[in-house]
């Protein structure tokens, strides 16, 4: 770990000044990942911001029947907030899917979007890795990528992003909600936020330099049974192999649309309007299923060890439309 | 001194009801949950220390061409780096050395080339990343053992035991057997993940030195310093008094040990070095992987004609330890024609060593299973199997079993598990989206002991003190030594104290091979009988029929508190030395530990995830010395099965030698939610030829073959027999595709 210096600011507009201030800073607020990333100096700020103080912990109502979940809310007071329970389970059992119940308790909102890779060979500074070190290739492609993308990957990386949360937010078509250090705000569609890694892995995010996440909205709770079903090595404390989230609204035996967003397919929280066009006003069951899954795997390609991933997700897939439909 | 070279007769252990045996609490468990249990790098009364951090090789074979540490040494709190270049001189690379900087020549990639030595840990580890190393890597490098075998050598013989054994001729009795099985099991590289990571303080007072390190087998500690440092022995001292678990990591004494007491002889000062957990598991030793052959012959009617059982196995170059697969099937069943053999492949890879069971444990893994595909082919049920196939006298060796009870921990499992619900076509059962299978399969782990020396001191309070330089690695050492002293000497626990951990103290061997307890057990069972002797020849009495209870002796008639005979010996009241040898008994009986498994597991129909359901283990081990601390080593030991048969996996880059899930997140091992409800038995025994405790080793056995009865319950829940460890979902995925193409699917299980 490089040496660094600290600040703590206390409210929003300190803390994107300083990090437009100082462009080599990084945010800190749990600490799950940064802390680790910087013992092995995958990651080496100069400056760390302590957002921590920042007055953005709270869960409100928003005016159109949504909710607005501050930056910095736990994972595990979101997972258990009555709302969150009520109106977007998706959200809470995703969030209780991921990581272990300590990590919960330290890992906030903006911090969970903003988590690095878990690629092997992203976190060991002896081995080439476009991201951590752009130009110096990629060692994941012809070495061991069981855990990692068979969408959205490029020649010059294959990593997935790991989180659970963000791919039921990707579902429920979140907002993300920022501040400059100029104190213009803007609200980012989750479904824009993340990159694609095409040749410039290192770049994750559309976020501008100085640009602090204060937010994340989730529209009013949509029609439709929510599902978050993830697919691990172990029954805990793993990251997905697969994971699937699903809102689907049926009547009379149709499907009258489905949203499904997809975890550790791809570099980023997939969402596949294929995968759901293909079942929008088709009758639930399994060939408009087995037809979503083979819309979701268009493109897709494996680097191996990780081949698996295509047939697991479609039956993944068609299992949790299954359950979804029950009652249709 | 008690030598094992005749079976125990009636001893002051038998047939009361006293401490040993009990489901006692840990004596040392309130230490241990308040933060007073003291662990190797803990140790802050003993002054100031430096810390050192290790820079690890980024190559596999090859060589320093150079090393730049000047900016590290110029970074702040920089007190030395230590290199090949300023090393001390060492002894060369052996069985009792462990020499590290020897020299700029790179054998295997995370070796490590260089020590940071700062104020801080922080100082050190950010100074660390400064060095710049230029490697001369040479081309060629080897690390897999699949497709190296052909490059197999045969390796020296390992504690005794040969690498190849031959009985009658098997290979044309099992070319005509009526039933015929033939296939190849794969292991994975696995490792250790004890929950405490290696770590060493060391100070020189003079040419004397003391490591506080975390450590299984302080004797053997203490020869390879003295070894690889050039020392005597006797300038040597290894205090070990908790170990957070060893499973045979800890053995050794690693680069830890070797890099502290040479940075701070250098510095003059006391340093700590401490492994990172991402630098345990290349640094450290690993259990290699291994690809077996398992042969397995029969008659129609179960009866095996013949057994064959080939290992493979992978280590660095210089180094002869391979895993001995194959030597539990020279005694688990009978067969008149047999073969074993074992074969090592020089890699360049880190040093693989034992890891809990070596050999069993993974050796079970594959003849465990082939038992199982042998039931399938013959159609009869897998437990029949076995008890058709016991023998009544050691196979290979013709000797004489001190004591066997697999069949009664096979018919008792069975029954306690509902093993007869079993249905034995697979792909059956289903409940809900699980398809459930049922698996058992048999356990079995050799009984070593070795010499160990133990004194008792009787104080005046009537407290006695147990010391040995045995260790408690979470076993429960201190705990049943107390309860061995206790019920020699008639005291309650609350009497009993135990000193363990430090070389001072009466040597013993320490723990490893599931010999801790038989060893020091039998020397302070010892200590304790010269003891009574001396306490009836204090009070005067007579020794026949002499009773110890309750503090009090009482023989002819006469009885007298032990701690007024205590305080009339002297201040320091009385001391009895004890020594216990293993004698000749393990030459003149096979000597082994039994028991088997039974398992219910559910694979989810769709994304052919496995999750244990339920797991019972029956076993016998002799008498039982502590209830609850082996209860805990079995189900310990059967929760390392379910992680060697569904997750655990340290996964090698055969392009570099690269250990690429070398940390907790990625190692998986099994969590809580993997571990349902999970039972262990112990079955009454006595073996009056083991021990004077009549005991056998219990640390082990709990993992002897417990994978390959979840592999088992896996080809019985869906049809797919995988013989690649672990068994993880994607190779439950590709049988189902497999049988799709061939038209082999079960209904439930169709692609689609």
């Amino acid at each position: 770990m490089k040496t660094f210096t600290y600040e703590r600011p206390t409210t929003v507009a300190a803390a994107a000044q300083a990090l437009a201030a100082k462009p080599d800073s990084k945010f800190i607020a749990g600490g799950t990942n940064l802390l680790d990333l910087m013992k092995l100096e995958v990651e080496t700020p100069a400056h760390l911001i302590d957002v921590n103080k920042l007055p953005l912990d709270a869960v409100e109502d928003t005016p159109d029947g949504g909710l607005r979940i501050g930056a910095l809310v736990r994972n595990s007071d979101l997972a258990a907030d009555p709302r969150v329970r009520k109106s977007y389970g998706v959200l809470g059992r995703a969030l209780l899917a991921g990581a272990s119940g300590q990590l919960r308790n330290k890992a906030t909102t903006a911090g969970n979007l903003l988590q690095r890779t878990r690629c092997y060979y992203f976190y060991d500074v002896t081995q080439p890795c476009n991201k951590r070190e752009p130009g110096s290739g990629c060692s994941a492609i012809g070495g061991f990528n069981r855990v990692l993308a068979v969408l959205g990957t490029s020649d010059h990386c294959i990593t997935t992003h790991p989180s659970d949360m963000a791919v039921a937010m990707q579902v429920l078509d979140a907002k993300v909600e920022t501040t400059a250090a100029d104190g213009a705000t803007r609200t980012i569609p989750l479904a824009e936020f993340y990159r694609l890694p095409e040749a410039t892995p290192q770049l994750e995010t559309n976020l501008k330099t100085g640009e602090i996440i204060t937010a994340v909205t989730l529209p009013p709770p949509p029609p439709g049974v929510q599902i978050y079903r993830k697919v691990r090595d172990r029954a805990s404390y793993a990251f997905a192999l697969v994971s699937v989230a699903a809102i689907v609204d049926t009547a009379d035996g149709q499907v009258r649309s489905a949203r499904l967003a997809f975890g550790g397919l791809a570099p980023k929280p997939w969402r596949s309007a294929s995968a759901e066009a293909a079942l929008t006003n088709q009758k639930a069951g399994a060939p408009a299923f087995a037809g979503a899954g083979e819309a979701l795997v268009q493109g897709a390609k494996g680097s191996g060890h990780n081949d698996f991933k295509i047939p697991l997700v479609q039956r993944t897939l068609s299992a949790v439309l299954t359950q979804a439909t029950l009652n249709a | 001194m008690i030598s094992m070279s005749k079976p125990v007769g009636d001893t002051p252990l038998d047939g009361r009801a006293g401490l040993v045996g009990q489901a006692l609490d840990r004596i040392d468990g309130p230490l241990k949950v308040t933060g007073h249990a003291t662990y190797a790098a803990e140790y802050r009364d003993i002054g100031p220390a430096l810390t050192g951090y290790l820079v690890l090789s980024a190559i596999a074979k090859g060589r320093l061409d150079a090393l730049d540490t000047a900016a590290a040494e110029a970074a702040p709190g920089v007190k030395l780096v230590m290199t090949h270049k300023n090393a001390p001189k060492q002894g060369p690379r052996g069985q009792t050395t462990n020499p590290q900087l020897n020299g700029p020549e790179i054998a295997y990639r995370g070796q490590p080339i260089a020590l940071v030595v700062a104020d801080s840990f922080e100082a050190a580890r950010a100074a660390a990343y400064l060095i710049k190393p230029r490697y001369g890597a040479e081309a060629g490098a080897k690390f897999d053992l699949g497709s190296n075998r052909t490059e197999a050598f045969k390796p020296k013989s390992n504690n005794g035991q040969p690498p190849d054994t031959t009985t009658g001729d098997m290979d044309a009795v099992f070319a005509r057997a009526p039933v015929r099985l033939d296939v190849e099991y794969t292991t994975p590289l696995q490792s250790h993940a004890m929950m405490e990571p290696h770590g060493t303080i060391a100070r020189w007072d003079g040419d004397a030195l003391t490591l506080w390190t975390a450590n299984q087998m302080l004797m053997r500690g203490t020869d390879m310093v003295a070894g690889t440092l050039q020392m005597p022995k006797d300038k040597v001292r290894l205090i070990s008094r908790y170990v957070g678990g060893g499973f045979g990591s800890k053995l050794q004494v690693e680069a830890d040990a070797i890099l502290a007491a040479m940075a701070a002889k250098l510095t003059g000062q006391t340093v700590k070095v401490v492994l990172t957990r991402p630098q345990v598991f290349p640094v450290t030793k690993h259990r290699t992987d291994t690809v077996q052959r398992l042969r397995l012959g029969a008659e129609r009617d179960g009866t095996l004609l013949a057994i064959g059982h080939e290992s493979w196995s992978g280590n660095t170059p210089d180094d002869q330890f391979y895993e001995t697969a194959a030597n539990a099937t020279r005694t688990l069943y009978a067969a008149a024609n047999r073969m074993t053999a074992h074969r090592l492949v020089a890699l360049d890879v880190p040093h693989a060593s034992s890891m809990r069971a070596p050999g069993e444990a993974v050796g079970l893994l594959a003849l465990e299973c082939a038992m199982d595909e042998l039931a399938v082919a013959l159609d009869m049920d897998p437990v029949a199997l076995r008890i058709k196939n016991e023998p009544h006298v050691a196979p290979e060796s013709g000797k004489p079993y001190s004591s066997r009870t697999f069949v009664p921990c096979l018919e008792k499992g069975a029954e306690l598990f509902g093993w007869s619900k079993r249905v034995a076509k697979p792909g059956q059962v289903r409940d809900g989206q699980w398809l459930v299978g049922m698996g058992m399969a048999g356990a079995t782990r050799g009984n070593p002991m070795l010499a160990a020396k133990a004194s008792v001191t009787l104080d005046r309070d009537g407290v006695a003190t147990v010391r040995s330089s045995m260790t408690d690695i979470g076993t429960g050492s201190y705990t049943i030594l107390a309860q061995i002293a206790g019920d020699m000497l008639g005291l309650p626990i609350d009497k009993v104290r135990v000193e363990l951990g430090d070389t001072t103290l009466p040597p013993a061997p320490g723990s490893g091979g599931s010999f801790g307890a038989n060893s020091a057990g039998a020397a302070v069972y010892d200590a304790c009988t010269v003891l009574r002797t001396s306490l009836l020849q204090a009070a005067r009495f007579p020794s026949e029929g002499a009773e110890f209870a309750d503090g009090v002796v009482k023989a002819g008639g006469q009885s007298a508190k032990l701690a007024d005979l205590a305080a009339a010996a002297g201040p320091n009241g009385l001391v009895a030395q004890g020594a216990a040898d293993p004698g000749d008994s393990r030459q003149a009986f096979s000597q082994e530990s039994y028991g088997a498994y039974f398992v219910e597991v559910g694979v989810d129909v769709d994304t052919a995830e496995i999750r244990l359901r339920r797991m019972l283990g029956v076993f016998t081990a002799g008498r039982i010395l502590n209830a609850k601390t082996a209860r805990s080593q079995a189900i310990g030991g059967m929760t390392f099965g379910i992680g060697a048969a569904l997750m655990e996996d340290l996964v090698m880059d055969k392009r570099d030698g690269w250990l690429a899930n070398a940390n907790l997140a990625e190692y998986h091992v099994a969590v809580h939610a993997d571990v349902p409800a999970i039972e262990a038995v112990f079955l009454p025994e006595l073996d009056a030829h083991s021990s004077p405790m009549k005991s056998k080793g219990v640390g082990e056995l709990g993992i002897c073959g417990a994978g390959a009865s979840l592999a088992n319950a896996v080809y019985n829940a869906t049809g797919v027999r995988i013989r690649d460890y672990p068994l993880t979902l994607d190779k439950v995925l590709s049988g189902w595709a497999e049988a799709n193409k061939t038209g082999q699917a079960l209904p439930m299980q169709k692609a689609g």
